[in-house]
């Protein structure tokens, strides 16, 4: 049965069935992003997407980020936070949304705002979700989003 | 240019024309950015940080940067520079202190920091300091990018964000990079959050009830972990650190608020008794309904046994210490010199059995060898090389800091971004001294 919640559009847009991924922790996205985003140009070890490398978060560690609808709480850690979430946009290796239980981070904010003004490739953001979208979702599930900030967990 | 979009922050005429491209198409940019950012935040107007220097996060001239290199050279392109000039974290390579062999070269060089010239080249037309100011603590007296109590700032960098907000009393938010280059440029930022009476007040209460002076990098990380990026109000630890803001206690404070931003998200502390706006304010400081996190023995050490080591043979003997994530300073260069000579003492051993490296900034370290030649001499005697070097970025390399690479380091910062394995200064001098544990 599928659920709805309603949250603030930060950078509004529509996806249709995304594949969720939770950390119910908050992300660290120098953590995260770093390892397959410095790898990225070097033969051989790079990929054309992102593995969550964070040791310290079991919930993305090792996981397909490219592309997925990431729900979580807030990011946390370095504040090239918004920098590395901007370059993995322009390299087309960023999740399609990030789905936030929590109101949004000054770096989470940043990262999706620079994607939306200075890519061509923006990452739909939704905050303040609530808790009870944490608990709801699990990985797998398939997310709507609609312009308004409404994300129906399928 | 940005004509039909759409934004709540209240500006002034001044500001809808830069919006609307009276200072070019790529200023406007840079002003949608930010007002969009202080639009997510609810901040209604812009605060002048006129006065202040910029402090970036972006030091290396990394290639997968690229697309932050192509706005700087758009920025460059279009004629915007920052008028009060700007210091920025580390470099990230010192072949002359930092050794590498050729294929750990070819890497740096070729792959990773390929744009570090180029790079360079782009802050030096932006308005940096000087070639020296490279540095995560460029708010040491050495560096001289040192803001007053009160003063509004755009800088990134989450050590030097929460030791400005906390230890000096400045404002300023955990700004992203690239967003604290456009304030520097725009000359200011949306106020909300900790650049707020409001935003600076404490949602948690932290009582500390150990039975000696917690080791500041652990007590961070656990404060961090659990308030996130809450601001937390101290009890307990001026017991152990004193009421005074002395070069140790600043120091202390450095490395404590570092583990409470990289390993949580906190952007400013309140330590009762001790700092700015907590002696000025005490208890008016915290909100009502504060979250209470009590941290005793116990809680240290179960904090600090819980640190996941990710090394493909945890038992490996280190090969690399990193000591100075955020860097020393020129105290505990001093420090340092002394607790690795009687350590030395103690076991009978003449150097470091572990390659070890101690990093500040290229001022500091100027200093040091200058006005503390004694304890320079005894650094070099023991074999402990210095270096204005990122270690975080120097571990980016998958030759140096891979998971066989077996890098220890008395960092809760570099162990929480890197593989490398977290060991308290009293443990750590013990094993580089040793060989091993």
């Amino acid at each position: 049965m599928s659920k709805t919640f309603k949250g603030r559009p930060v950078v509004a847009g529509k996806i249709d069935k995304g594949e969720a991924v939770v950390s119910h922790n908050g992300v660290n996205t120098l953590a995260t992003f770093q390892k397959t985003a410095l790898l990225h140009d070097i033969p051989v070890l790079g990929k054309d997407y992102v593995i969550g490398s964070d040791q310290n978060n079991p919930d993305v560690y090792g996981k397909n980020l490219t592309g997925k609808v990431l729900c979580l709480p807030q990011t946390i850690g370095s504040t090239t936070g918004g920098m590395v979430i901007y370059t993995v946009a322009a390299l087309k290796l960023a999740p399609s949304a990030m789905l936030f239980s929590q109101p949004i981070d000054s770096l989470a904010a940043a990262g999706v705002i620079l994607a939306d003004v200075w890519t061509d490739n923006s990452i739909v953001a939704v905050d303040s979700l609530g808790e009870d979208f944490l608990n709801a979702v699990k990985d797998g599930d398939k997310i709507t989003i609609q312009e308004d900030g409404t994300v129906i967990v399928d | 240019m940005n004509e039909n979009f759409t934004y709540k922050m209240k500006l002034t005429d001044d500001e809808v024309a830069i919006l609307h491209g009276s200072k070019g198409e790529t200023m406007a940019k840079v002003m949608k950015t930010l007002v969009l950012y202080g639009d997510a935040f609810g901040a209604e107007k812009f605060v002048s940080v006129a006065g202040n220097k910029g402090h970036l996060v972006t030091s290396f001239g990394i290639s997968v940067l690229k697309p932050v290199f192509n706005i700087t050279q758009e920025l460059i392109d279009a004629g915007l520079t920052v008028d009060e000039t700007f210091s920025v974290d580390p470099r990230p390579i010192d072949y002359e202190n930092v050794k590498c062999n050729p294929l750990q070269k070819l890497i740096f060089n070729k792959i990773l920091y390929g744009m570090q010239d180029s790079y360079e080249a782009q802050l030096k037309k932006l308005g940096i300091m000087n070639s020296n100011a490279f540095t995560c603590t460029c708010y040491m007296d050495e560096v001289g990018n040192n803001p007053k109590k009160g003063d509004i700032l755009s800088w990134a960098e989450s050590s030097a964000v929460v030791y400005a907000n906390s230890v000096i009393g400045a404002r300023c938010n955990r700004n992203s990079g690239i967003i604290e280059l456009f304030g520097s440029i725009l000359g200011k930022v949306p106020a909300f959050d900790l650049v707020t009476d409001e935003g600076r007040k404490a949602k948690w209460i932290i009582e500390v009830k150990t039975t000696k002076i917690p080791e500041a990098q652990v007590l961070g990380s656990a404060i961090g972990m659990k308030v996130m990026e809450d601001v937390p109000y101290v009890k307990g630890l001026d017991k152990w650190i004193g009421t005074e803001l002395d070069d140790k206690t600043k120091a202390y404070l450095k490395d404590f608020g570092a583990a409470t931003a990289s390993n949580g998200a906190v952007g400013l502390y309140h330590i009762e008794n001790l700092t700015p706006e907590a002696v000025e304010m005490g208890e008016d400081l915290i909100v009502e309904g504060a979250k209470t996190y009590v941290i005793d023995d116990a809680e240290l050490e179960r904090v600090y046994k819980n640190y996941p080591v990710i090394w493909k043979d945890k038992n490996a003997t280190p090969k690399l210490c990193f000591i100075g994530c955020p860097h020393l300073s020129f105290e505990q260069l001093g420090e340092w010199a002394d607790r690795i000579d009687d350590e030395c003492k103690k076991q009978g051993q003449k150097k470091v059995q572990i390659r070890t490296v101690m990093t500040a900034a290229p001022d500091v370290l100027e200093r040091f060898k200058k006005e503390n030649k004694a304890a320079y001499n005894k650094l070099l005697l023991r074999g402990v090389n210095l270096s204005y070097i990122c270690p975080l970025m120097y571990m980016n390399n998958p030759l140096c800091g891979g998971d066989s690479s077996n890098v220890i380091t008395c960092s809760n910062k570099l162990r929480t971004y890197t593989t490398a394995r977290y060991f308290t200064t009293d443990d750590i001098t013990k094993i580089v001294v040793k060989g091993g544990y």
